[in-house]
């Protein structure tokens, strides 16, 4: 990654704080994401983590910190804005309607609609169809109301919709968490092809594992602050969970 | 793809009857239940209740209070509640009462039955009903004030504002083009009523088929022919079977020589004229069309039942929930509207406890009709049930002889009846709430 000096970041957020009430739920992170890049985000429970991505996906506002893409500053209000620039999420809790079915979901305030502006339920079956067979081809649970599927297939559904939309930026937040080892194996195969087609990603995980495999760089979080950033190929794992649990960067320890 | 027998996606365990169909199980037990009370009470008055004449009473009585429960299906959905519809008639009502007997008559000078008079009032009702819901829609979706709040306050205010306007007086008589929408001041007479029930066969038998033609189109599985072809005879027997028990209640001989004599002409001997479809009912099933096209094929629909399910997740997804709530409030307010011209031109005038507490029988027809408090289910074919059932055990009841107290005693054991086996339902069949 000796090129990303002179490359324009694709993402960077800089100096972001969000405060609950009294809580710094996030305090001062700097963090960024070049294009074909999956940067890794670790910390215990609670340490800010998805506060911090809820600041780039539009859900949240911070206090302070200046968002950027492409080297350019914009202005995240809304989950609608996050989108126009091709921010996709997967949220944490999902973000599912329960009562409505894979596809209503998938397309969820994108709906595929007829000539005459209605809702072209069989058309969006049909793309449901196509993608699922990609991510999980065992879901055939098609006309069910969400709330009728499990973890794994609630999850699948989700992963579906955030990479249905040719995302540029990606979020992913614990995605395989509910997964089985075959899903999550066709997880980590999508994050390679997307890596490949130039897409950044954001992983959320409390896998270091995963993050090892999959990753470029990891940040680290805790109690709201950033631990620091580490090229993933220069670190080992004990490395990674001193930074987690001890707050501990691995430069520190040379140094002293 | 004409072969449907080709292909079969899985191996299918045989079904039941129902299950091929795919006939809407709740709709069928609230379809039973019905036709249970109407039997029952046509028993016990010695067949009074099921004739023509009752059947036609009982639509008509029907249709202002369906009316807004196809909107409180809306509001419900997205976890709202609206004390405030039976004010909000009263309010539209006034609105429209003092239109068309002083402001466009005497202030613009129109005279009285001018044609322009009755859309104009029916206009400005609907406008006043649309931003008095959406004034409340903003209250609580952008403000935060709870529903039920905001719609208590709006059952006091728009009460006492009609009152206001009209210093509680009775208003009338009113335009007499106004005056069709009431019941049996507006009917379609035989033809048109066998008009528009063949347009209605038609109409259902080609959604069925552009339905069937759909699924095809992308490959997904369709039921057998005969299945459709079963629907489509029990869709088409019922529409006919309606339309011809409304035809079958003549007009009184001595109401029809009143007739003859207005247009200055004599009765020939022998005649005889039935009242056919009421324009108000014509009404209602426009709405009922409308609404469900709302609700399953438009964006606004999906947004409003999204939310309902998910609040948050319709957030993320980029809906903007706050607005949604206020299109639903002034939905639900310019049906109040409608129910209004109804319910005005079917009493001939407007009076001062005009909608008085409608807004709980709206409610309860939507709570019947299977709409869910805790948001994200319901059906507008269910709650327009829901608003027959309620008057039918109210009206069964009168006709029966029962005392009022009693009536009102049963009407309200029932809702509870119906929530709670609708939750029996829903755990039955696994739908998780
Ligand atoms: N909506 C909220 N209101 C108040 N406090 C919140 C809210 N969301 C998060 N917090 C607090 O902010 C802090 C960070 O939470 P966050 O969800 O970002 O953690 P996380 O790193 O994603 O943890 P986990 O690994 O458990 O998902 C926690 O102390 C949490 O209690
Ligand atoms: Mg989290």
């Amino acid at each position: 990654m000796t090129a990303q000096a002179q490359q324009v970041p694709l993402v960077e957020m800089r100096d972001i704080s969000v405060a609950f009430g009294g809580v710094r739920a996030v305090d001062g992170v700097t963090v960024d994401l070049f294009p074909g890049e999956v940067v890794g985000l670790l910390g215990h429970n609670g340490a800010g983590k998805t506060t911090l991505i809820k600041v780039l996906s539009g859900a949240y506002q911070a206090d302070e910190g200046e968002i950027f893409i492409n080297g350019e500053k914009v202005n995240i209000s809304n989950p609608r804005d996050a989108r126009a620039y091709n921010i996709e999420t997967i949220y944490q809790t999902l973000a599912l309607a329960d009562n409505l079915d894979a596809a209503s979901n998938l397309f969820l305030g994108r709906e595929i609609v007829t000539s005459v502006g209605l809702v072209d339920d069989g058309a969006m079956e049909a793309e449901a169809r196509k993608i699922m067979a990609r991510l999980n081809p065992n879901f055939e649970k098609f006309s069910a109301p969400v709330s009728a599927l499990s973890g794994g297939q609630r999850q699948s559904v989700a992963i579906a919709r955030a990479v249905y939309f040719n995302a540029r930026i990606l979020i992913m937040d614990e995605p395989t968490a509910a997964l089985g080892p075959h899903e999550t194996q066709m997880v980590s195969e999508l994050i390679q092809q997307l890596k490949s087609e130039g897409i950044g990603i954001f992983l959320i995980s409390h896998d270091i594992h995963e993050v090892m495999d999959l990753c470029d760089r990891a940040s680290v979080m805790k109690n709201g602050k950033l631990v620091g950033t580490v090229d993933v190929a220069e670190v080992t794992d004990d490395d990674l969970l001193g930074m987690i649990i001890l707050g501990k960067h691995p430069q520190d320890k040379a140094k002293s | 793809m004409t072969d449907t027998s080709s292909a079969p996606i899985a191996v299918q365990p045989r079904k039941s009857i129902v299950q091929t169909l795919e006939l809407d199980t709740r709709l069928l037990g609230m379809i039973g239940a019905f036709v249970v009370l109407c039997i029952g009470f046509d028993l016990l008055t010695g067949g009074r209740f099921l004739t023509p004449r009752n059947v036609f009473n009982l639509t008509i009585q029907t249709v202002s209070v369906a009316i807004m429960a196809t909107g409180m299906v809306f509001v419900i959905v997205t976890r709202n509640i609206d004390l405030s519809v039976g004010s909000l008639l009263a309010t539209c009502s006034a609105t429209m009462a003092m239109m068309q007997t002083w402001i466009l008559p005497d202030l613009l000078g129109l005279g009285l039955n001018h044609p322009v008079t009755a859309p104009i009032a029916i206009f400005s009702g609907l406008v006043i009903g649309g931003l008095i819901g959406a004034f409340q829609g903003y209250l609580i979706g952008y403000l935060a004030i709870p529903a039920f709040i905001v719609t208590l306050g709006g059952l006091l205010v728009w009460r006492n504002v009609a009152w206001y306007m009209t210093s509680g007086q009775t208003i009338g008589p009113l335009d007499k083009n106004f005056m069709v929408f009431g019941g049996t001041n507006g009917t379609l007479g035989a033809f048109w009523s066998w008009v528009f029930g063949a347009i209605a066969v038609l109409a259902a038998l080609y959604s069925i088929w552009n339905a069937r033609r759909n699924k095809l189109a992308h490959g997904f599985p369709v039921k057998p022919l005969w299945a459709e072809a079963v629907m489509g005879a029990i869709v088409s027997g019922a529409i006919l079977g309606f339309v011809a028990s409304l035809n079958a209640y003549q007009i009184p001989v001595r109401r029809l020589k009143r007739l003859f004599e207005a247009r200055g002409e004599t009765m020939p001997e022998g005649y005889s004229e039935a009242y056919g479809l009421p324009v108000s009912v014509l009404v209602l099933i426009l709405v009922a069309i409308g609404m469900t096209i709302i609700a399953k094929r438009t964006r606004f629909g999906r947004y409003i039942f999204a939310t309902g399910g998910n609040p948050d997740a319709a957030e993320l997804s980029g809906i903007n929930t706050r607005m949604l709530t206020v299109k639903v409030f002034a939905l639900m307010g310019a049906l109040a509207a409608l129910s209004a011209v109804v319910a005005s031109a079917r009493l001939g005038n407007h009076s001062n406890d005009i909608g008085t507490l409608d807004e709980l029988r709206v409610i309860a027809a939507a709570v019947i009709g299977g709409t869910a408090l805790s948001g994200g289910f319901g059906t507008i074919r269910g709650a327009i049930l829901g608003a027959l059932i309620m008057q039918s055990l109210q009206s069964g009841m009168a006709m029966v002889g029962v005392d009022a107290p009693l009536q009102n005693i049963v009407v309200g054991a029932v809702l509870v009846l119906a929530v709670w086996i609708d939750i029996l339902y829903r755990k039955k069949t696994g739908e998780r709430l």
